[in-house]
């Protein structure tokens, strides 16, 4: 008989509680168990990239990590980008750019655009396909992709240096 | 669910890892960040009885000075060595390689042991480790021990921990003044495995060769050294002919390289040569400005 395991997490800034078996990939909890089907779940092993979301702020693929490994973690979804008209500005930026098609693979690289931006307002042509070389597309052909990122870039840019000046 | 029932523990000192490795005599397989281990548990390709993971284990994610060189606690994260302005300063064959491990996802989660202890023949920081005489630290039920890399690596996802063992720390000594270095890798994509790759290091005296290493990766069952061409390049002044000589011997001396869907024997023998002595040239030139500064 397995021993279950309560662990504790905060998603989007809710806090959740689930009684999990160690077995359980963090994707099922979050798809199967809290209701987050935004996050895809596409190869199960950690090729992909579509199920990426930011644990304690990092981008990581959900399926090569336990549940239980995220006890006490602070995650963040896809379901948890917004911004000021309901799209966050990375999501305004790949509708825009025509940064996908499908959609299947688009949950991944906007949580990995994220992280990216959030480190690295300005990003190079060169650190935005090194970091999205982790997802995989089999619509788009990356172009408008890497185009959608560079737009989001300087969509935030200039929504945060009309917030706080010339931070730059 | 993806992976075969197992037991979790997830212990909070070391001492705890090797008392519950004891229990279950090798049945149980220690977890890190799982970058590799996670993939074979949802094939099921690997069915442990139990996990012991390391997250709760305070004290062995650092990354530190330390007589001259680095002492890198096994949970460290990839992405943290990448990040660190001591690596890049102490020893930029490490920083180099680390950004060749697959994609910046999968380095926030992938630990430093993690790699070592898992030993995939094609990955980066076990040729690394060989490379630069890296030394491991290792506790088990006998207490502590270190071993060296070049002893680490025993075979195909083998290595010298025994079952029982977890490995603690990475040293890897400061890179000489006036040492070049090169690391090289061919794939099919960025990120992806390795096919072939190889790691240099070697200075120049009064203009003449010394001291060259040369650890190949992604050809054999572990990092690879080519003893026979490190030799021929000792005492000799840097020429074309001698950078060709020695890889060819490279290629030569490193035994029938694996065959698979991604690439024949022959392809990475014939692309083991090229990458060393390209990386035989990058490494010459490294060494001799540093050594015109020194």
């Amino acid at each position: 008989m397995v021993n279950k395991r309560t662990i504790h997490l905060k998603v989007n800034d809710l806090p959740y509680e689930a009684l999990v078996e160690p077995r359980l990939t963090l994707v099922d909890l979050l798809r199967g168990e809290l209701g987050l089907g935004g996050v895809h779940v596409g190869c199960e092993h950690g090729v992909c990239g579509a199920c990426t979301v930011l644990i304690d702020g990092r981008a990581a693929r959900s399926c090569i990590m336990l549940a239980v490994q995220a006890d006490g973690a602070n995650l963040q979804t896809v379901e948890g980008l917004r911004g000021e008209g309901g799209l966050h500005p990375i999501q305004e930026a790949f509708m825009l750019a025509h940064g996908l098609q499908c959609g299947f693979c688009t949950p991944g690289f906007l949580m990995s655009a994220l992280e990216l931006l959030g480190e690295n307002p300005d990003p190079s042509d060169e650190e935005i396909t090194e970091t999205l070389g982790g997802n995989i597309c089999r619509c788009t052909g990356y172009q408008s992709i890497i185009d959608a990122v560079r737009l989001a870039a300087s969509k935030m840019m200039a929504s945060s240096g009309k917030m706080d000046g010339m931070q730059r | 669910m993806k992976p075969a029932s197992f037991e979790y523990h997830d212990p909070e000192t070391v001492g705890e890892v090797v008392r519950i490795l004891a229990q279950y005599e090798g049945e149980a397989k220690i977890i890190a960040g799982g970058q590799s281990l996670m993939p074979l548990l949802n094939m099921r390709l690997a069915r442990p009885q139990a996990l012991v993971d390391l997250r709760r284990v305070p004290g062995l994610d650092y990354l530190r000075r330390e007589n001259g060189g680095l002492a890198i606690g096994s949970l460290t994260r990839q992405r943290d060595v990448e990040r660190s302005a001591d690596v890049a300063e102490l020893q930029p064959l490490l920083h180099a390689a680390t950004r060749f491990i697959a994609h910046p996802q999968i380095r926030n989660r992938g630990t430093v042991g993690g790699s070592l202890a898992h030993a995939d023949p094609a990955a980066e920081l076990p040729a690394v480790a060989v490379a630069l005489d890296a030394t491991f630290a290792i506790t088990g039920p006998e207490g502590d021990r270190t071993v060296p890399a070049g002893d680490f690596f025993v075979s195909f996802l083998t290595t010298s921990l025994g079952s029982g063992e977890v490995l603690t720390e990475v040293r890897f000594p400061g890179l000489r003044r006036g040492t070049g270095w090169s690391f090289q890798e061919v794939a099919r994509r960025h990120g992806d495995f390795a096919l072939v790759g190889v790691a240099v290091t070697l200075a120049l005296e009064s203009g003449k060769f010394h001291g060259a290493r040369i650890v190949l990766f992604g050809v054999g069952g572990t990092p690879v050294r080519a003893p026979r061409a490190e030799q021929e390049l000792e005492g000799n002044l840097p020429s074309d002919l001698l950078l060709r000589s020695a890889a060819m011997s490279a290629a030569e001396e490193i035994g029938e390289p694996v065959a698979d869907i991604h690439a024949s024997a022959e392809y990475r023998r014939h692309v083991a040569g090229v990458l060393t002595r390209r990386a035989l040239a990058e490494a010459a030139s490294r060494a001799g400005t540093s050594t015109e500064e020194a």
